[in-house]
C-alpha cells in the first residue's frame, strides 16, 4: 500500500462505510493494517463515516485493545477475573510485570476473563491462550524473548 | 439568596392525553402513556433525587439515584427509565430505597471535592443531594483514588470545565448530541477512568460550537459559566427575548443587583420559550457583553461638519438641533427632503413610533427599514402568492416534516437553534435537500447528510425552482385537488411551466445542477407527505429575489404543501425583529399591517387618530434616498440601529450619498461606520434595556423586558417622540404598553395583542384577531389570506452581473456562527476568539491558477471597488465561486458589491458579484491588513 497515512486510513475505512455499525470493524481493520490507531486518524475516520471526531475518540479509548502506538513484539495478557484470581492470577500478573519490566519489546496487560475459568490462572502469550500457568511455565514459554 | 432554577421533571414531556392513573407516595397523578415514573412523581409533587436525568434529554438510567419500589414489581427499578402503567403504585422513600440511595451517594461523594466551590455556591447539586438522601459519612474514606486533582480546561472564553467536580453522568454528552446535534463531547476511557472530553483535545480546538447546552445540562459545577465562577450566583431573573437572529429565543437574564447597578451574570435559555424550547447558541447565550462595552456611547453628541470632533451635549440640545435642522431643510428643499430608516434590531414599539414620526411629523412617507436589504422580497413575494408577508409555519412544524428543502440558508451558522431542530428531525429520518452554492454544514456533518446537495450557481435560483416545478408538473406529481380548490391562475401557470425551456435538462447549463439531481429532488419534495421549504438571504438578495420567492410559493402550492403541520414556505429571518419592523409599517408604501398608503380607508384611520393628513404616494426607499441625496433633493436622514455605511451595497456610493447630506442623525449603540458621516449622534439602548416586543420568523411576538434601565437616560421610542414634538407635532406615550395598544387598535392582525396579554398568557403568533385568540401558528389552513393562492409565471431573467474575462469569479456573501451581521455587537465580545477577521473562501483550482495559498492576503476586485483580505482554500466552494462574510468593517466586503437589486423591492443583489482575486503583491497591502486586523482584535 502507498500513500500518506490519512489516505490509507480513508481507504480502509471506506470499505466499511456502507456497513451497519461500521465503526468497530473499521477500527479493527485500521489497527490490523496499520499497526495502531493514531490520534489523528479520528478526523479521517469521522469524516468517512459521518461521525464526530469525539464519537470516534470515545469508542477508541473505551476499548483497551485499541492502541495508539505500534505494538511491542510480544504481549502477555494475564487474566484478572475472579476465577483466576482465586487460583493465583494476581501473583501471576505481578510476577509477569516484574519479569518483563526491563525488556522493552514486551507489554504486560491485564484482561478480565479469557473464558478459560476451569483452567486458571490463564494468560495469552502473543495472542495464544495458555491455562494452568505458573511463573515457571511463563518462563519456559517465553524463552528467547529479549 | 439563591435563584430558583426552572422546574425540571427529569424526563421529557410525552404528547398525549393523561389517560393513565398512578399514585406516587399516595399522591394520585394522571399522565400520558409513555411518561416515566420519575416525571409522574415530579408532577405529583414528590420529586425523586437524580443526577443523570433532566427533562431536556431522553432517560439514561446511569446515576442509580432515582430508584423506587413499585407494587407488584420485583426489585428497585430506576424511575427515569420505567414507564408508567395504569393503576401503578409507586413508593419513593422506603427503607430499602433510602439505603440504596445513600450507598450510591456515598460513592459519588468519595470522588467529589469536599470543598467543591460549586456546592458552596449552589451551582453543584452533589452535596445538596447527599444531604437530601441522608448521607452522614463516607464509609469508603476520602483517601482513595479520585479525580479531584484532574486538570481543568479554561480554553473556551465563556465556560470552564472542572473535571474534579464531574460525576460523568454524561448529561453534557447527551445534550451536545440530542439537543444541539454537534456530538462534540464524549466519554473517554472506561470504568473509573471515564472522563468527559471534547474529543481528546481542549474545548476551543474541538468541534464544540459553544452553544452552552452542556453547561445547561450539567448537574454539577464541572461545566460552568466563567461569569458564575467570577461573580457568583445570580440573584434575580428577567425573562426576555434574544436580540440576535430571527429565531427569537427566550432567555432568562440572570443578574445580580438592582436598577442601574444591575450586572448580567448569564443568559439562560428558557424552557418555556416556544421558539427555542430551552436551547441557545453562542451568540444569545454568551455574547451579551457588548451592552457594557467601553465603546458604548452614553451621551448625545453633535458637530457642524463631519470632519470636526464630536461635542457632547444634553438630550434637549441634541433633539432641538435635530428638529430645527430637519425643519430648516424642509423649508428650503420641501417636505420630502428628509426621511428616516428604522431598525430591525429595535422593538415593534420603537419602530412603530419612528414610522409615525416620519409620517406624522416629517409629513412624508420617506420611511424605510433595513429589511430592504434582506427580506423585502419575502414580504412582496409571499404577499403576492398568499396574501401575507410572512412565513406560513411555526418552528414546531418542522418536527412534523418528512422532507426539508433548504434554499440559500445556512441555519447551523445563521439560525443555530432552528438548525439544531432541523438536524434533530433529519436524524429522526426526515430527508433533506440543500440548494446552496456552498457545501454548508447541513450537506454533511456528523449524523446528518442531505439526500441531495444542489450547488445552484449564484443568480440562477429562478431557473432552478422553475425546473423543480417543471418536473412536478410534467411528471404528474401535482396535487390537483389542492390546486382546484384553493389556487388561481392554475392553467396558465401549468402551461407556462410545462414549457421545455424549464426542464432540468434545459436549465442544467444555467444552474450548474445535474438534471438527474433536480428530477430526483423534485420527486422527493413532491412525495412528502409533508415537505417544507426553508430559505434565507440566498433567495432574496438577488435581482430576481421576489420572483424566486413566488417560485417557491408556486412549488408549494403545486404539491399542496401548505396549511398543515410539517409543510409551508418559511423565511429564516436574519434579525431579531425584521418581521416586526416590516409589520409595523416601516416601508415607504405601507402603513402598519402591510396596508398600502394609497388605500383611503387605511389612511383615514391614521389621519383621524394622528390628526394629520397623510400622503397617498409611497415615499423613498433606501436606495432612492441615496440617489436623491447625490442629486441634491434629499438632504436630511434619521437612521436608527443600522450601519448603512457598512452593510449596504456599493459602499462608495453610500458614502457619497451620506457626505452629500446636510444633516445625518445616527442613533446607535456605538459610533459605527455611518456615524462617521453624522452630524448628530444619539445613543441607543440594547435589548437588555428595552421594554416591548420582538416578532420572530414564525410571526411570534416575544416579550422584551428591561433587565436594567436605559443607560443613556431615554428609551428609543421616547427619543422619536421628542423629535416629533420638537418639530411641532406633539407625540408622547407613558409606556410601550400604550404604543402596542395603538398598534392593536389600528391593525386588524394585531387586534388581540397587548403587552398585558403577552405577560399573562405568553408569546403569540400574529394574526391575533381578538382578545380571545392565542394567535395563528400555521397560516392558510382552510383558505389563503388573499382568498385563493396565486400561481405566478416566474420567468427567469439572468442577472446583468455576469462573469467576464476581467472578473471571472462570482462572489457570494454570508454569515458565520460566532459573528452577527456587521459585527457591531459580536466583535465587542469574546466571540471574536472564533472569527477574528473575515476571510475569502476559494476553491482549490481557482486558487491554484492564481497562485493563491491558504493564508495569503489577496485583493478582491469588482467593477465598483476592491478590498484585501486573507484567502482560505475551502472544499465547501464550487469552482468559480468565492465567499466571504461582512462582519468586520476593515474588510469592507460591500466595497465590492454592486448597485444591482431586486426588480420589485430594490433588495440588493449581495449574493452575486463578478470579481477577480489576485495575490496582493504590494507589501503595504499585507501590512495594512495585519495592522487593521490587530486593531480589530485589540479591544
Amino acid at each position: 500500500m502507498t500513500g500518506t497515512r490519512d489516505e490509507r486510513v480513508r481507504e480502509i475505512v471506506t470499505r466499511y462505510a456502507a456497513h451497519r455499525g461500521p465503526l468497530l470493524p473499521a477500527l479493527h481493520a485500521v489497527q490490523e493494517d496499520l499497526g495502531w490507531i493514531d490520534r489523528d486518524d479520528a478526523a479521517v475516520i469521522a469524516d468517512v463515516l459521518n461521525l464526530s471526531k469525539a464519537d470516534v475518540h470515545g469508542v477508541v479509548t473505551f476499548y483497551a485493545d485499541f492502541r495508539d502506538a505500534a505494538a511491542t513484539r510480544h504481549t502477555v495478557s494475564v487474566c484478572r477475573g475472579e476465577a483466576c484470581q482465586a487460583v493465583g492470577g494476581q501473583e501471576l500478573y505481578e510476577r509477569s510485570v516484574s519479569r518483563f519490566a526491563t525488556i522493552d519489546d514486551v507489554t504486560v496487560t491485564e484482561v478480565f476473563c479469557l473464558g478459560n475459568c476451569a483452567l486458571g490462572p490463564s494468560a495469552q502469550l502473543d495472542g495464544r491462550l495458555h491455562g494452568r500457568l505458573s511463573d515457571d511455565r511463563v518462563s519456559a514459554l517465553t524463552q528467547g524473548w529479549s | 439568596m439563591i435563584l430558583a432554577p426552572e422546574p425540571d421533571l427529569g424526563t421529557p414531556a410525552v404528547p398525549g392525553d393523561p389517560t393513565l392513573s398512578v399514585t406516587v407516595d399516595g399522591q394520585p397523578v394522571h399522565v400520558a402513556p409513555g411518561t416515566s415514573v420519575l416525571r409522574a412523581a415530579g408532577l405529583a409533587g414528590v420529586p425523586i433525587p437524580r443526577l443523570c436525568a433532566t427533562d431536556s434529554l431522553a432517560a439514561f438510567g446511569s446515576c442509580r439515584l432515582c430508584l423506587v419500589e413499585i407494587d407488584g414489581v420485583k426489585g428497585t427499578p430506576a424511575s427515569c427509565t420505567t414507564p408508567c402503567v395504569d393503576g401503578m403504585s409507586v413508593a419513593t422513600r422506603t427503607p430499602q430505597v433510602d439505603a440504596l440511595r445513600r450507598g450510591v451517594m456515598e460513592l459519588y461523594l468519595s470522588d467529589h471535592p469536599q470543598d467543591c466551590p460549586g456546592c458552596a455556591r449552589g451551582s453543584c447539586e452533589v452535596q445538596r443531594l447527599a444531604a437530601e438522601v441522608g448521607v452522614a459519612e463516607v464509609r469508603y474514606g476520602l483517601g482513595g483514588a479520585s479525580h479531584v486533582d484532574d486538570a481543568g480546561d479554561q480554553t473556551n472564553p465563556y465556560f470552564a470545565y472542572d473535571p474534579a467536580a464531574c460525576i460523568v453522568c454524561s448529561r453534557c454528552v447527551r445534550a451536545c448530541g440530542e439537543v444541539q446535534g454537534t456530538f462534540a463531547l464524549t466519554v473517554a476511557g472506561r470504568g473509573f477512568d471515564s472522563r468527559i472530553t471534547p474529543g481528546g483535545t481542549n474545548f476551543l480546538s474541538s468541534e464544540c460550537v459553544s452553544c452552552g447546552a452542556c453547561v445547561q445540562a450539567c448537574p454539577t459545577s464541572a461545566l460552568e459559566e466563567k461569569a458564575v465562577i467570577e461573580l457568583g450566583m445570580p440573584t434575580r431573573a428577567v425573562v426576555t427575548t434574544c436580540a440576535y437572529c430571527g429565531v427569537g429565543c427566550s432567555f432568562r437574564a440572570e443578574v445580580q443587583g438592582e436598577g442601574a447597578d444591575t450586572q448580567v451574570v448569564r443568559m439562560v435559555p428558557w424552557k418555556e420559550g416556544r421558539a427555542n424550547e430551552g436551547h441557545s447558541c453562542v451568540k444569545g447565550r454568551f455574547a451579551f457583553g457588548y451592552a457594557a462595552h467601553p465603546d458604548r456611547q452614553r451621551h448625545p453628541m453633535v458637530r457642524d461638519r463631519i470632519d470636526e470632533p464630536w461635542r457632547r451635549v444634553s438630550w434637549d440640545e441634541a433633539i432641538a438641533r435635530v428638529a430645527a435642522g430637519f425643519r430648516d431643510i424642509q423649508a428650503r428643499h420641501g417636505v420630502g427632503a428628509i426621511g428616516g430608516i428604522s431598525s430591525s434590531r429595535c422593538t415593534n414599539e420603537d419602530v412603530y413610533v419612528v414610522q409615525k414620526m416620519v409620517r406624522a411629523a416629517f409629513g412624508n412617507n420617506n420611511i424605510d427599514t433595513c429589511a430592504r436589504v434582506c427580506h423585502s422580497p419575502t414580504g412582496y413575494g409571499l404577499n403576492q402568492a398568499f396574501g401575507t408577508s410572512a412565513g406560513t409555519q411555526d418552528f414546531e412544524s418542522a418536527d412534523h416534516a418528512d422532507v426539508f428543502l433548504v434554499i440559500g440558508a445556512n441555519p447551523t451558522d445563521a439560525h443555530p437553534v432552528f438548525g439544531s431542530r432541523l438536524k434533530r428531525r433529519v436524524r429522526a429520518g426526515a430527508q433533506l435537500i440543500v440548494a446552496d452554492p456552498r457545501r454548508i454544514d447541513l450537506v454533511r456533518s456528523a449524523h446528518v447528510e442531505a439526500a441531495y446537495h444542489l450547488p445552484v450557481r449564484p443568480g440562477t435560483n429562478v431557473a432552478f425552482v422553475n425546473a423543480l416545478a417543471h418536473v412536478v408538473v410534467t411528471e404528474g406529481l401535482i396535487d390537483r385537488a389542492f390546486l382546484a380548490a384553493r389556487c388561481e391562475n392554475v392553467e396558465p401557470y401549468l402551461q407556462f411551466i410545462a414549457g421545455p425551456e424549464h426542464s432540468p435538462e434545459a436549465t442544467e447549463q444555467i444552474t450548474g445542477i445535474p438534471a438527474s439531481d433536480v428530477r430526483a429532488a423534485a420527486r422527493l419534495y413532491a412525495a412528502g407527505p409533508a415537505s417544507a421549504i426553508y430559505y434565507g438571504l440566498g433567495v432574496t438578495e438577488h435581482s430576481q429575489g421576489s420572483t424566486m420567492v413566488m417560485g417557491m410559493a408556486n412549488l408549494a402550492m403545486l404539491c399542496g404543501m401548505l396549511g398543515r403541520p410539517g409543510v409551508g414556505v418559511n423565511p429564516l429571518r436574519g434579525q431579531n425583529n425584521v418581521q416586526g419592523s416590516c409589520d409595523m409599517g416601516s416601508f415607504p408604501h405601507e402603513l402598519p399591517g402591510y396596508r398600502h398608503v394609497s388605500i383611503p380607508e387605511v389612511r383615514h384611520l391614521y389621519e383621524d387618530l394622528w390628526g394629520v393628513t397623510l400622503q397617498a404616494e409611497p415615499g423613498l426607499r433606501i436606495p432612492n434616498m441615496f440617489d436623491s441625496a447625490i442629486s441634491g433633493s434629499f438632504r436630511g436622514l434619521f437612521v436608527q440601529g443600522e450601519d448603512i455605511a457598512q452593510s449596504d451595497p456599493n459602499t462608495q456610493h453610500v458614502h457619497a450619498a451620506l457626505e452629500a447630506m446636510e444633516l445625518v442623525v445616527v442613533q446607535d449603540l456605538f459610533l459605527n461606520e455611518t456615524a462617521r458621516f453624522a452630524h448628530v449622534f444619539l445613543p441607543g439602548t440594547t435589548f437588555l434595556e428595552k421594554d416591548g416586543t420582538f416578532t420572530n420568523a414564525e410571526r411570534r411576538l416575544g416579550r422584551v423586558r428591561p433587565v436594567f434601565p436605559s443607560v443613556v437616560g431615554k428609551d428609543e421610542w421616547q427619543v422619536a417622540c421628542e423629535i416629533a414634538t420638537a418639530m411641532g407635532y406633539p407625540m408622547s406615550y407613558a409606556h410601550p404598553r400604550e404604543i402596542m395598544a395603538e398598534i392593536a387598535a389600528t391593525t386588524p392582525t394585531f387586534a388581540g395583542v397587548s403587552l398585558d396579554r403577552l405577560d399573562a398568557q405568553g408569546s403569540m403568533q400574529w394574526p391575533v384577531r381578538d382578545d380571545s385568540s392565542m394567535g395563528t401558528p400555521i397560516m392558510h389552513v382552510d383558505e389563503f389570506v388573499r382568498g385563493r393562492g396565486k400561481l405566478t409565471e416566474t420567468v427567469y431573467v439572468p442577472t446583468t452581473e455576469r462573469t467576464t474575462r476581467r472578473f471571472p469569479l462570482i462572489l457570494t456573501t454570508g454569515r458565520i456562527l460566532s459573528q452577527y451581521n456587521v459585527g457591531a455587537q459580536t466583535r465587542r465580545t469574546p466571540n471574536s476568539t472564533w472569527h477574528p477577521a473575515d476571510v475569502l473562501e476559494i476553491h482549490a483550482s481557482d486558487a491554484e491558477v492564481r497562485g493563491v495559498h491558504s493564508g495569503d492576503v489577496v485583493e478582491l476586485t469588482s467593477r465598483v471597488g476592491s478590498t484585501t483580505l486573507r484567502a482560505v482554500i475551502s472544499e465547501r466552494m464550487p469552482p468559480g465561486v468565492v465567499y466571504t462574510t461582512f462582519h468586520h468593517p476593515v474588510t469592507g466586503a460591500n466595497v465590492v458589491t454592486t448597485d444591482n437589486s431586486d426588480w420589485a423591492t430594490n433588495c440588493p443583489e449581495y449574493k452575486v458579484t463578478a470579481v477577480q482575486v489576485t495575490v496582493a503583491t504590494a507589501l503595504e497591502h499585507t501590512r495594512g491588513v495585519e495592522a487593521r486586523a490587530a486593531a480589530v482584535v485589540a479591544p
